[in-house]
């Protein structure tokens, strides 16, 4: 297969940053999206260009690290998959392809597809676990949890901090991602003790961060890689509201 | 060199809570006045680097990706192995030693074995109280399955999602500690250089992967948590990013590098699809619980997925549960492994390429129903799906082995001290717990119970005699060490040749899955000795690094990685050409059984190979560790 490729390039987070054309030939359906960007990468060394910088690291969509806007999607065409799981035979011969990074006022670019998502990390920091130090933890089975609570946080566990729902949402906002962790332990037991405070810190610190507001559009959900549902971010909202009402840090 | 193992004196199950005791702590407020540095952020790292600074230690914890949630363990599917006997089905924590111990084919310490085994409840209890979201019982306790070399289920598990799940339970405690300013976190940081100082671990040499400044970090102590060397294969299902060169460059300063030929082949990937592969993915062991594994009786060349599914019963071969009845298809890995390679070299290997066998669900779902299992393993059937393009509910996956864990590292003592004061190695890392082959679930196990429950007991004894005093970073150490890694990334900016760093890296892998691989003899391993010099010779005057250091350099990180991997490569080859013996997963087809299987040789290789490094281009020293066995009798495996 044959592909006109239209890459975002941008040297550092100073520089302005524009799209380049390359023609890619000689493309395999079975290879992988990234596989492809391999192979101009190689090409593009060979001739002493600079190759394209993407993140990328276990390639079986599970680190999160892959994050381009493919065609106008957040990891490409295709639902419920990282972009490192997508392949070549998802896309037909022929076809033009557009690749952008992550565009978020919170996470600046800083070489080509590459942009810096660690405010997602400072999200955690503020809240996203439960207190307890390494040692002296009661017994696994101590406390039964029903199965559906614990499938439910599965479910909300499942969020890959990759940043889709960030690229995706018209205000930028990172509800879904934190609202995942607020959702997970607000239904276990082990993080009952602190879901007011988590709930009131993580978002406080995803808006100092600069991620907007929720509007409930739905778009992350539909970029979700991991299908993480926006039951999450009613349960979050619930969790805030009722922390502000019951506050104890007033 | 002689190797202190520092096993302590006493029985089997006294030997770590004695320990314990006769370990000097720190005063809880002299803990500050102690900086660690951890490299590393997965399973080993992250835990580590939380309990430290929950401890009161000053932590600084580096890793190369833009996260510390981004760390390779996440990739881990199946389970984590405990020795809880929630099952009631006879476990213990004997039997996980026991089993651990064999299933590495008796080629790892006792001491180590058992206190893994022995802390390994603790780590359920501790996942579980962070909010890891395990599976469960409709009764509200948790869920078990089985995994390869055990009669017991004692595996825990989260979806198809198991070290995902642990990772970020420890990542979640790490966040904590950087919230509170406890753990000073350097991500997009790469460890280039150990610094040493009168003998000692004394810092690390890192460079910022987005401006490519080389700094100084000093420290009491080093722990390197940098996992594994499989990508010295290019193909294997080990991150892109994945590198030795922490573990490298700590060998080069002395530490010894223990078993490297060690690799554990796992039985159950999805097959090399054609040139552009860069990398493979697995299939979790846990699939064997359900999947049938098979080939055709008789040879069918190209037999497809969708024709194998009209072949009749008698005309397959369920090889693993005709050779092995008592374990059937859930044989360990290294073994499950070679007898995939066996049949395809037999020419009754199937797909376009004749290296795959077929993994059938047909049968669990019958008996079970779709939903049970899509409930257990969807996410693991929609992966294959997508890289596949086939439907495993309607036709059975095609499976291959690839390269995924290395059982070799860095060689450390019973404190997982490494033979240089001050520098410790934990997880995968380390060569400690897994001998010669690893049991499944049983990395997630090592790297927690390392991080959480043997580290922070352990330093404490060392930097209790050690003082508080730090190395300047303007000392000559830390000076040459820089001086050294800048002089080694010009020269690779410069050689600007004509092929680029995945060119070479393919080539080493391809020598190194055809010669250093499931089977080893004489003849390959001479042969790829010599290869590998060539390879390397060519990469040093040919490779073509392009861009410069003062900037975000995917190229330039790469080759970086790939010149330690080329040097490691022939260490590999120089232990497995040592060890003439069969065990785990090293293969020497010279030594093995009538029937095929692995052939010990105890009387002459019941020993840790740790090898010592003599400078540049010279042969490295064999140090042996003797292996006392007090408690198993060493047998010919056998799971039949």
């Amino acid at each position: 297969m044959n592909h006109k490729l239209n890459i975002w390039r941008q040297k550092n987070a100073n520089d302005k940053g524009k799209f380049y054309t390359y023609e890619v030939s000689g493309v395999s359906p079975d290879q992988s999206f990234l596989e492809m960007i391999d192979e101009l990468n190689d090409d593009l060394t060979r001739k002493g260009e600079d190759p394209v910088h993407f993140d990328h690291d276990c390639r079986e969509g599970i680190c999160g690290a892959c994050s381009m806007v493919i065609n106008g999607h957040a990891h490409g065409p295709k639902g419920l998959i990282t972009t490192c799981q997508l392949h070549m035979r998802s896309f037909s011969d022929g076809e033009e392809i557009t690749i952008e990074p992550w565009r978020a006022k919170p996470f600046p670019v800083i070489k080509d597809l590459v942009v810096d998502r660690t405010p997602m990390d400072r999200i955690i920091q503020a809240g996203g676990y439960v207190s307890v130090n390494t040692g002296g933890t009661p017994d696994a089975n101590a406390i039964p949890i029903a199965k559906h609570l614990a499938d439910t946080a599965m479910d909300a566990a499942q969020c890959i901090g990759c940043g889709a729902c960030v690229a995706t949402c018209k205000n930028a906002s990172a509800m879904l991602f934190t609202a995942a962790k607020i959702s997970q332990l607000a239904v276990l037991p082990q993080g009952n003790a602190e879901r007011a405070n988590r709930a009131e810190k993580m978002i406080a610190v995803m808006e100092e961060e600069g991620f907007g507001g929720c509007t409930n559009t739905g778009a992350c959900e539909v970029e979700c890689p991991k299908g993480i549902s926006l039951e999450h971010i009613a349960r979050a909202h619930r969790e805030y509201m009722s922390a502000k009402f019951s506050s104890h840090n007033v | 060199m002689a190797l202190d193992s520092k096993v302590p004196e006493g029985p089997l199950a006294e030997k770590w809570t004695k320990h314990k005791f006769n370990s000097k702590l720190v005063n809880p407020a002299n803990k500050r006045k102690y900086d660690i540095i951890v490299v590393g952020t997965g399973l080993g790292g992250a835990s580590a680097a939380a309990s430290l600074a929950e401890l009161g230690y000053n932590v600084k914890n580096f890793c190369y990706q833009d996260s510390p949630r981004r760390a390779h363990s996440i990739a881990a599917q199946g389970g984590i192995n405990a020795a809880k006997n929630y099952q009631n089905d006879g476990d213990s924590v004997y039997r996980l030693f026991y089993d651990t111990i064999k299933g590495g084919d008796y080629r790892s310490r006792e001491a180590n074995v058992y206190r893994l085994a022995e802390v390994s409840n603790e780590i359920i209890d501790q996942c579980v109280a962070q909010g890891v979201p395990f599976a469960r019982e409709y009764g509200g306790l948790l869920d078990n399955r089985s995994f390869g070399g055990a009669q017991v289920s004692r595996t825990f598990y989260a979806r198809g999602q198991t070290g995902q799940q642990l990772l970020l339970g420890a990542y979640s405690a790490l966040s904590r500690q950087i919230g509170k300013g406890k753990v000073e976190l350097h991500d997009r940081t790469e460890m280039l250089d150990l610094v040493m100082t009168d003998g000692k671990a004394s810092g690390i040499i890192t460079r910022n992967l987005i401006t490519g400044k080389i700094e100084s970090h000093s420290a009491n102590a080093v722990v390197l948590a940098t996992g594994g060397y499989g990508n010295v294969f290019f193909l294997s299902t080990n991150a892109m990013g994945s590198n030795t060169t922490a573990a490298w460059r700590a060998h080069k300063k002395g530490a010894n590098f223990a078993n490297p030929s060690f690799t554990q082949i796992h039985p159950t990937c999805i097959p090399v699809s054609g040139e552009h592969q860069s990398k493979l993915t697995l299939m979790s062991e846990s699939l064997r619980n359900d999947g049938r594994i098979w080939v055709p009786k008789k040879a069918i060349p190209g037999l497809t997925a969708a024709d194998a599914v009209k072949l009749p019963e008698n005309e397959r071969d369920y090889y693993l549960e005709r050779r092995y009845p008592s374990f059937g298809n859930l044989v360990p890995r290294d073994v499950a492994s070679r007898n995939a390679k066996m049949v395809c070299d037999e020419g009754r290997g199937v797909g376009s390429t004749g290296q795959a066998v077929f993994l059938d669900f047909s049968d669990a779902i019958n008996r079970l129903g779709k939903d049970a299992i899509v409930e257990k393993y969807g996410n693991l059937f929609d992966m294959y799906q997508q890289i596949q393009g086939d439907n495993p509910y309607e036709v059975p996956m095609m499976i291959y082995p690839a390269v995924h864990y290395t059982m070799g590292g860095l060689w450390v003592d019973y404190n997982l001290m490494t033979n240089i004061p001050g520098l410790y190695a934990i997880g995968e890392c380390n060569f400690s717990d897994h001998g010669a082959n690893r049991l499944g679930a049983s990395a997630l196990m090592q790297g927690l119970a390392d991080g959480y429950f043997v580290l922070p007991y352990t330093i404490g004894d060392y930097l209790a005699d050690a003082g508080y005093e730090k190395a300047s970073t303007d000392s000559a150490a830390f000076k040459n060490a820089e001086k050294v890694v800048k002089e080694r990334i010009d020269k690779l900016l410069s050689i600007n040749g004509t092929k680029t760093v995945d060119d070479f890296h393919k080539e080493l892998g391809k020598v190194m899955w055809n010669n250093v691989g499931m089977a080893r003899t004489e003849a390959s391993l001479k042969e790829a000795k010599e290869q590998i010099k060539a390879i390397r010779e060519a990469f040093w005057k040919d490779v073509k690094v392009v861009g410069t250091n003062e900037e975000m350099n995917l190229s330039l990180e790469k080759a970086n990685r790939v010149a330690d991997f080329l040097e490691l490569a022939e260490l590999m080859v120089d232990d497995a050409q040592n060890r003439k013996e069969s065990c785990g997963g090293h293969f020497r087809e010279e030594s093995q059984t009538e029937e095929g299987e692995a052939l010990r040789i105890d009387d002459a290789y019941s020993y840790v190979a740790a090898w010592q490094y003599n400078g540049e281009g010279k042969e490295e020293t064999l140090n042996k560790e003797e292996l006392v066995f007090e408690n198993v009798k060493l047998t010919q495996r056998s799971y039949k």
